[in-house]
């Protein structure tokens, strides 16, 4: 009997987890209206956006300048080099600008938010806010999670704009392709709502989908060392799992066949 | 001071996804031809339109003029119905036109080739809603080498 009740227990665990998270992202939510909400939203965009902008400009450049000399030796073969510009671009747009801006995202800015309101619950910051009559869903959770909304579109809007900055750097300049089929072609090839638009779509979900986790697990875990050290592992392989799946369904939906 | 540095920072950090965005949109995002408002539409048939897509450009002597806006099956002969989308400005082209559809390069996409006609006396501009009567199909490959080797097989006999 003792397995199919742990089957029960776990289950009913994971889905009073899930209304759980649900109702703390309503309370966050709903927090933005307040005025004085915003300056600690600001500060937390400079937590969160700002200081990941190192990791997502030298990644995006190097991605761009990778797939530049991969796509390069392979379109050489049949002489349409001239379509690396394409390539590069709507690979960056639709799919490596949102997808890989997450996941750095989740590993940068994610685990820290989950560390931080962890270490706030274990030293008994959020309930002496609560005694203060300081709701730490507006103090604390609602600027973090507006954070981190607003700043990932803008990372990976960064991240595909560098990575293509990267490309040209890899494939025009040292490459050779003709600078004016590369600009060219990519402007011909990548259109304004179908494919600049729906990344920022997707960047946007995949933006709720990490900031809800990260901020989640820091708010539900078990406040001593070792319950921090688990939720900060869990927001980033859970983050990133539900990207990575999340983006199959996505593409599907944008992308697939009409 | 600490506070006044994120706030700085902040606003140089959306100024520069702002510029990324500007960037996406200028450089690499087609300027999409307006479509709406200023144009005329034209149409042609074609026997077999390869292929052709909606959205492909329609060229005069290498300069984009419209845009491919839908492509339907005519219900009576069956042959495909082009629309062309043309941009205003470009709308002195007579009667005598032709239309083919063409390949940018050996692999490259498909577009229509516009050719403007003589103009004499008595022939009329091409008003919105005609068709043009002059058109050639899309090059087939398949086609092509079947007559290729018809014809050698001719020649041997």
């Amino acid at each position: 009997m003792n397995p199919i009740q742990a089957l029960g227990a776990n289950s009913i665990a994971k889905v009073a987890a899930i209304g759980r998270a649900g109702l703390m992202l309503i309370g966050a939510i709903f927090a933005l209206p307040k005025l004085k909400n915003v300056p600690l939203t600001i500060q937390q965009i400079y937590v969160v956006g700002v200081q990941s902008l190192l990791i997502i400009v030298v990644s995006g450049l190097f991605i761009g300048m990778v797939m530049a000399l991969q796509g390069y030796t392979i379109l050489v073969d049949y002489g349409a080099e001239g379509s690396l510009g394409p390539m590069v671009a709507l690979s960056l747009l639709r799919e490596l600008g949102p997808v890989v801006t997450a996941l750095l995202f989740a590993g940068r800015a994610g685990s820290a938010l989950t560390a931080e309101i962890g270490l706030m619950k274990a030293t008994e910051q959020l309930s002496s806010l609560e005694m203060m009559a300081v709701d730490p869903l507006r103090r604390v959770v609602a600027p973090r999670f507006w954070a981190g909304l607003i700043s990932m579109p803008l990372l990976a809007a960064i991240f595909s704009a560098v990575g293509i900055l990267g490309g040209h750097v890899v494939g025009v300049d040292w490459l050779g392709v003709d600078a004016g089929s590369y600009w060219s072609l990519m402007q011909s090839s990548v259109e304004w709502g179908n494919d600049v638009g729906n990344g920022i779509i997707k960047s946007l979900v995949f933006a709720l989908v990490v900031t809800w986790i990260a901020i989640f697990k820091g708010y539900d875990s078990t406040p001593t060392s070792e319950g921090i050290s688990k939720a900060t592992t869990q927001t980033v392989v859970f983050s990133s799992l539900a990207v990575l799946g999340l983006d199959f369904i996505l593409t599907a939906l944008m992308f697939g066949i009409e | 001071m600490n506070k006044y540095k994120a706030e700085l920072m902040v606003g140089v950090f959306v100024l520069l996804s702002i510029g990324a965005l500007l960037m996406l949109a200028l450089n690499v995002a087609n300027q999409t031809m307006s479509t709406k408002g200023d144009t005329y539409t034209l149409y042609a048939k074609f026997d077999n339109i390869g292929g052709l897509k909606e959205r492909s450009a329609v060229k005069v002597g290498g300069v984009t003029v419209g845009r491919v806006t839908s492509i339907t099956l005519d219900k009576k002969d069956y042959t495909p119905v082009v629309e062309l989308s043309i941009i205003s400005k470009y709308s002195e082209f007579p009667e005598t036109s032709s239309v083919s559809i063409l390949t940018s390069g050996l692999l490259g996409e498909q577009y229509v080739g516009f050719q403007p006609g003589f103009s004499f006396d008595g022939i009329a501009n091409l008003q919105d809603g005609d068709y043009l009567q002059d058109t050639k199909s899309a090059l087939v490959l398949e086609d092509l080498i079947g007559q290729f080797l018809f014809s050698r097989g001719k020649d041997e006999d």
